[in-house]
């Protein structure tokens, strides 16, 4: 495979090629240190507010999109064949304010300012993509950008008003739009790269086939999608990830499409990636995704690092178990597949050998005697990690449960099914006394743990209220609204 | 409300912040922003992993042999004192020598090449201690006797015993109150130049650059005047930055002067949170004894708080909790004392309402008890207990309340959200609805504006006009994004009758204003407008008396209108008229000077006038809950407050919508979580969560009282605005506990603690349901 060792990209107006990039290089630090672009903040340095906000520009199936992400968990070497937009760069060529700053201003959208630039990045991706947003889709959108100053009431009131400053269509990542296409597609050379130091090396394979052959010989090597995990390894605990294999850019991992009755979705599509197919096909999982993490971390996060990450508390895992998902692993040329419930072993360990890596994960569609639903319970509403997540899904033929499937998150040491609780349910007559009992064995299948989010006894309480809330939902009597509105 | 439409920027006019257009295009430079000097340096805190602990030795070694490292900072390397104690009780070392008092604590410095490696040295450190017992919270404090951090106060009133005897009701309650980081999205950083002697030039983002300014002498062994500070802006600051600031400004100068190099010190976001104090966590235990209409006879209220290791401003926060534990309401018998407990936790600051919320709160809970026990709407009881009416004006400090106006704004408040009526709505709802539930509260806040030590309410400011006729304006206060320039400015404009546009607003620096107060406590504008228009007055003077003299007219001919001079029939654009008076040798330059009036304060005897007046707030908030998860929303917020004649409408709503959400936030979602081992686990926005968008209450309607007026003679009669609102956050606590209390009739307080987190409303519904 014919190698090339620059990272290569377009920065504002500017092409970059930049030698010798290491894997735990941010692109934050590049920005602010390197290129002294300072109008993008570090506020935490782990995803979570939005201060270091940029677009990156990226070629896909469907043409070049742009995306807001997190700079400060975002590596350099990621960003290869992109265009990175920064704060800097919105008020075009002409030097005039753009609409999203101006109705900023004119909102009094800042007080200390230090969100600011993040939040103006936010709202220019909302604007090119919704030129005339709700405000629930600002609430959406914003997820991502803390704000300790304003209260957020004026920021809400200038992104609904943008579209009266000015239309996307003139704006000039638009109609420089066919330019930089052709930019990005001329640093398109199908080559691997490999750049860094040996002990801190990034590896980017041209595409599944090539990735699968540099984890062979790099077993290793930390594989790294969105990083929004591995991000704040390097981050938060000063972790070295040399060598690691970058796989965000391989548009051959991210599918998402209908087979038969499954849904097939590639380990490197992004939440954002899936969120379209999720409101045809799953509904019960769209308000669900629009509260794992922020819009940021949804444009680089996948379903593919959710799972591989093994942590007992992913967003993903539970709802995918309960649909009855599977994964297909793949090492070098050899596939194999099995239910996603088996890859989570025990705390910190997963079903994956040296060498393999998570290639697709395989949806079963739900059928029509099937009532489904997706909870998490967390802190805070949004932007938050759960204290108790659960997918439920359960069959329900002539009045009786005929099969059901629990799967909880935040009440074990992985994701795991309530044994328990669904043998209590099977058989039963769809009523609540079903549910009562499902909820009184549910301490047999877990202990959860108490910490900072939550109370081992909040945490069971809650998974067995939700498991009532599921009945009160589905069942025919129920006359008030059980739920708080999503927004 | 403009005074004159020709001129831009004047008071009274909602004028866009000074920065904004920077802000939005990322042009705004905070102190990570500044270009380094050559051969600049990085500085980073090693920390300690125990809570408490005899030290025996840090071993550097490892440290020192760290790639990149250039040396490290120890104890034994502060050249003057080893103390940043902002009160002077010597409790608070830079590093300590011999203790380890809490989780985090800094221990050493690194200093680097890069930022980085100075981070991945600290990590290095071989730390060698005894480690003792550890107590986290107050009560556990006082279980293990820990002492007071600093001396407690007692406020008292009547005699509360003789009322107990005879009340008809008496209850007693506990209530736990958590504390709230300021997670300003900038956190805390310092960067020091060395210079010639003993000079060293500190950029950093502090709000009290005084002090700063003097800590930096004091651990350098040199005199004030060698140490300059200067903040151009801060990325938030919330009290967060008072006094903290200096632990890092005092190892970015050691370091500088050491190596005669720029150090620069920023700290990670964990390291801030772990290593910097936050507001005080409280527990205040209460005995009310009140009348058949819940009119309330005596009180009693014990307020321990979680101080930390040191006194830091503890006494000062513990005092305003006391200051505030009346809220609007008269207590005709009163006890009230604080219990500043020593506890092995980061020392605990200032933050917005400084103590203040923690007592208005603790008498919103007791409001809610006497309603819930005479089965009444808890607005009645609020209004039967506000200040008022024959003797009844008397605080427990012995200030008599002369500006009361809440009356009228809880009315205007009560009608405008349509509060009686939506109340019974929502009861209605509550009876239908199985899993849903609403509830509704309207709270007020009366708040004291001063300082409580009594001579930090002094300010300087120093304005000059080159010849251009253009206006360079500084003052002793910091920028945090409140918008005080713009409001210094605007006065400044007015006064001359000038477009604010002529004014340049500069950094802050301890060069051109010294021995400033920290822009805190909602004074900023009050103070250093005041001592801004003093400066603008003095220049007037002189340019009246040279008009007077050049043109033969009456000092009441002499007029600035319009960018204009008036003198008598003679007009003149105003750098033309100032260009004049430079060649007729007129002094274009004056230092202003402020100081509060009225006030005076005796702490032993518990008795003055701490404030020099009051402001007032009221809202009322809708929320609904789920029984099942403890999940809620904010529904609906109604807002009125009182900021006097307003200097800047459009800043001051901002102000006051900022506050609020933030006071929502430290009473729902923001909690601060200790592990057994004394480490803070909340330790960052991944773990600490602080209000989003989305948490905004759907409906928000916010308006200033725009009838009031200061009674007193402050700047254009306006009033403070940073803190007060912060209070109304209440509301939303108190919304909470009503839903909570509809799973059991209303008849039972469900004494929720906070931060009310779905958990803790989840288990108080559980709680009443199963009948206690
Ligand atoms: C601010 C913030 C908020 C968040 N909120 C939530 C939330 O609400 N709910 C939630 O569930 N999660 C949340 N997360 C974590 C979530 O974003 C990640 O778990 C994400 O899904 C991981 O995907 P990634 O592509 O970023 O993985 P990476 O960080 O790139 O990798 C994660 C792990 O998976 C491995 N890996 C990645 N892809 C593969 C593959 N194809 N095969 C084998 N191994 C692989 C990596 O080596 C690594 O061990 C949040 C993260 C942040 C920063
Ligand atoms: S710095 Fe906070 S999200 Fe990146
Ligand atoms: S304006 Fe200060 S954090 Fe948003």
């Amino acid at each position: 495979m014919a190698h090339r060792s620059e990272i290569r990209f377009v920065l504002n107006g500017r092409d970059v090629s930049i030698n010798d990039v290491g894997a735990s290089q941010t692109l934050l630090d590049y920005l602010r240190l390197e290129r002294r672009l300072t109008g993008t903040k570090e506020g935490c340095a782990e995803g979570d507010c939005g201060a270091c906000t940029v677009l990156v520009g990226r070629l896909t199936y469907t043409g070049l999109t742009y995306a807001p992400v997190n700079a400060c968990i975002r590596f350099l070497a990621s960003v290869d064949g992109c265009h990175v937009v920064t704060v800097e760069y919105l008020s075009g060529p002409d030097g005039r304010l753009h609409p999203v700053q101006q109705a900023m201003i004119d909102h009094h959208g800042s007080q200390c300012g230090f969100c600011t630039p993040g939040f103006v990045m936010s709202l220019y991706a909302l604007w090119m993509e919704t030129p005339e947003p709700s405000e629930a889709q600002v609430e959406t959108a914003l997820q991502g950008n803390l704000c300790r100053c304003t209260g957020y009431e004026p920021i809400i009131r200038a992104a609904v008003a943008v579209s009266r400053y000015g239309s996307p269509a003139s704006d000039h990542l638009n109609t420089e739009r066919a330019t930089v296409t052709t930019h990005l597609q001329a640093l398109q050379d199908g080559k691997r790269v490999v750049s860094g130091p040996q002990n801190n090396l990034s590896i980017l394979p041209a595409d599944v086939d090539d990735f699968a052959e540099c984890l062979l010989s790099h077993p290793d090597a930390t594989i790294v999608a969105g990083a929004t995990d591995v991000g704040l390894w390097v981050t938060k605990f000063l972790r070295s990830i040399g060598p690691a294999i970058f796989i965000g850019h391989l548009n051959d991992l991210k599918q998402v499409e209908t087979q038969g009755n499954d849904l097939l979705i590639g380990a490197g599509a992004s939440y954002t990636d899936c969120q379209d197919a999720l409101s045809r096909h799953l509904p019960h999982l769209s308000a669900y995704w629009d509260r794992i993490a922020g819009w940021q971390v949804r444009n680089m996060g996948t379903v593919g690092g959710n799972i591989a990450n093994g942590s007992p508390i992913g967003d993903t895992p539970p709802v995918l178990i309960a649909l009855g998902a599977e994964i297909t692993l793949r090492r070098g040329a050899d596939r194999r597949t099995l239910p996603l419930e088996a890859f989570f072993v025990d705390y910190g360990k997963q079903d994956r050998q040296s060498g393999e890596f998570v290639e697709t994960i395989r949806i079963p569609l739900p059928e029509p005697n099937q009532h489904h639903a997706a909870y998490k319970i967390s802190k805070r509403r949004d932007e938050d990690i759960s204290s108790v997540a659960v997918g439920i899904n359960v069959s329900v033929t002539d009045g009786v449960i005929t099969t059901c499937r629990l799967a909880f998150g935040g009440m074990a040491a992985t994701p795991k099914r309530a044994a328990a609780a669904e043998q209590a349910l099977v058989g039963q007559i769809w009523s609540e006394a079903a549910f009562d009992q499902a909820a009184a064995a549910l301490p047999q299948d877990f202990s959860p743990l108490s910490d900072w989010r939550a109370s081992s006894d909040y945490r069971m309480l809650s998974a067995q209220n939700l498991l009532r809330r599921f009945f009160l939902e589905h069942d025919a009597a129920t006359a008030a609204p059980i739920q708080l509105a999503s927004a | 409300m403009k005074d004159n439409v020709s001129v831009q920027g004047t008071a009274h006019s909602d004028r866009i912040h000074d920065s904004a257009i920077k802000h939005v295009t990322g042009r705004a430079d905070y102190t990570d922003d500044i270009a380094l000097p050559t051969g600049a340096l990085h500085a980073y805190l090693g920390v300690s992993d125990v809570a408490h602990a005899t030290l025996k030795s840090i071993d550097l070694s490892a440290v020192r042999a760290a790639p990149g490292v250039v040396g490290v900072l120890t104890a034994e390397d502060v050249p003057g004192v080893n103390d940043i104690s902002p009160t002077g009780l010597n409790d608070e070392p830079v590093f300590p020598t011999d203790k380890i008092q809490f989780h985090g604590q800094p221990l050493f410095a690194v200093i680097a090449e890069t930022r980085d490696a100075a981070r991945r040295a600290a990590e290095r450190a071989q730390i060698d201690c005894d480690v003792l017992p550890h107590a986290l919270d107050p009560i556990a404090a006082q279980e293990a006797g820990y002492p007071y951090v600093t001396k407690p106060l007692k406020l008292e009133r009547g005699d509360i015993a003789p009322a107990f005897k005879t009340a008809p009701n008496r209850i007693k309650g506990r209530m736990s109150v958590g504390g709230q980081d300021h997670m300003y999205l900038e956190g805390h950083i310092a960067f020091a130049i060395p210079g010639e002697d003993d000079d060293v030039v500190v950029h950093c983002s502090t709000q009290h650059p005084s002090e700063a300014q003097h800590m930096v002498a004091h651990v350098l062994g040199v005199p004030s005047n060698a140490v300059v500070v200067n903040v151009r802006r801060m990325g938030g600051g919330f009290g967060g930055k008072e006094s903290q600031m200096n632990l890092f400004c005092a190892v970015a100068a050691i370091a500088a002067k050491k190596w005669n190099r720029a150090v620069k010190i920023r700290p990670d976001r964990d390291q801030d949170m772990t290593a910097t104090g936050k507001r005080h966590d409280f527990v205040i235990d209460y005995d009310v004894a009140f009348d058949e209409v819940g009119r309330i006879q005596a009180l009693d209220g014990s307020f321990a708080a979680r101080c930390g290791f040191s006194a830091d401003l503890s006494g000062p926060v513990t005092d305003r909790a006391l200051f505030h534990a009346d809220n609007a309401y008269f207590y005709p018998n009163v006890r009230l004392t604080s219990h500043p407990m020593k506890t092995n936790t980061v020392s605990n600051t200032a933050f917005r309402g400084f103590g203040g919320p923690q007592g208005v709160i603790a008498a919103e809970r007791i409001i809610e008890e006497i309603a819930y026990a005479t089965g009444q709407d808890p607005l009645d009881v609020r209004k039967a207990n506000f200040y008022g009416g024959e003797g009844r004006d008397l605080t427990p400090y012995h200030q008599t309340v002369e500006d009361n106006i809440l009356d009228r704004l809880v009315s205007e408040l009560e009608d405008s959200a349509e509060y009686r009526q939506r109340r019974q709505e929502i009861i209605a709802f509550n009876a239908d609805s199985p899993v849903l539930k609403k509830g509704i509260a309207l709270t007020p806040v009366k708040f004291g504006i001063s300082f409580t030590a009594t001579w930090y309410n002094q300010a300087g400011a120093l304005v000059h006009i080159y010849n251009d006729g253009s206006i360079h304006l500084n003052h002793g206060g910091t920028e945090m994004g409140q918008g005080l320039n713009t409001k210094v400015a605007q006065i400044v404009a007015e006064a001359f009758q000038v477009d604010i546009d002529r004014i340049k607003i500069t950094k802050t620096t301890t060069e051109k204003v010294p021995n400033t107060s920290a822009t805190a406590a909602s004074s900023g504008t009050d103070l250093n407008g005041m001592a801004a228009l003093d400066a603008v007055r003095q220049i007037q003077a002189r340019l009246v008396d040279f008009a007077v003299e050049t043109w033969g007219v009456a000092p009441d001919e002499v007029v600035f209108r319009a960018n204009e001079v008036h003198a008598g029939a003679q007009v003149f654009p105003f750098d033309a008229f100032i260009k004049q008076a430079y060649l007729a040798r007129i002094q274009l330059s004056a230092a202003g000077f402020y100081k509060t009036p009225k006030i005076h304060w005796d702490r032993d005897k518990g008795q003055g006038r701490p404030f020099y007046y009051f402001s007032y707030g009221a809202a009322c908030s809708e929320v609904m809950i789920d029984t099942l998860t403890g999940e809620y929303r904010v529904e609906r917020t109604d807002l009125l407050h009182d900021v006097g004649r307003s200097l800047n409408p459009a800043l001051d709503k901002g102000q006051v919508e900022g506050a609020f959400v933030q006071g929502m936030g430290w009473l729902t979602t923001e909690e601060l979580w200790w592990d057994d081992t004394g480490r803070l686990r909340t330790h960052a926005p991944s773990t600490y969560k602080i209000p989003l968008a989305s948490d905004r209450p759907r409906i928000f309607n916010v308006n200033l009282a725009d009838w009031s007026e200061n009674r007193e003679l402050t700047i254009k009669r306006s009033k403070a605005v940073g803190e007060p609102p912060f209070m109304l956050g209440i509301s939303v606590f108190e919304a909470l506990s009503m839903a909570v209390a509809s799973v059991a009739g209303y008849t039972t307080c469900p004494r929720l603690d906070a931060p009310a987190t779905p958990e803790r409303v989840l288990m108080a519904v559980t709680r009443l349901r199963d009948g206690g």
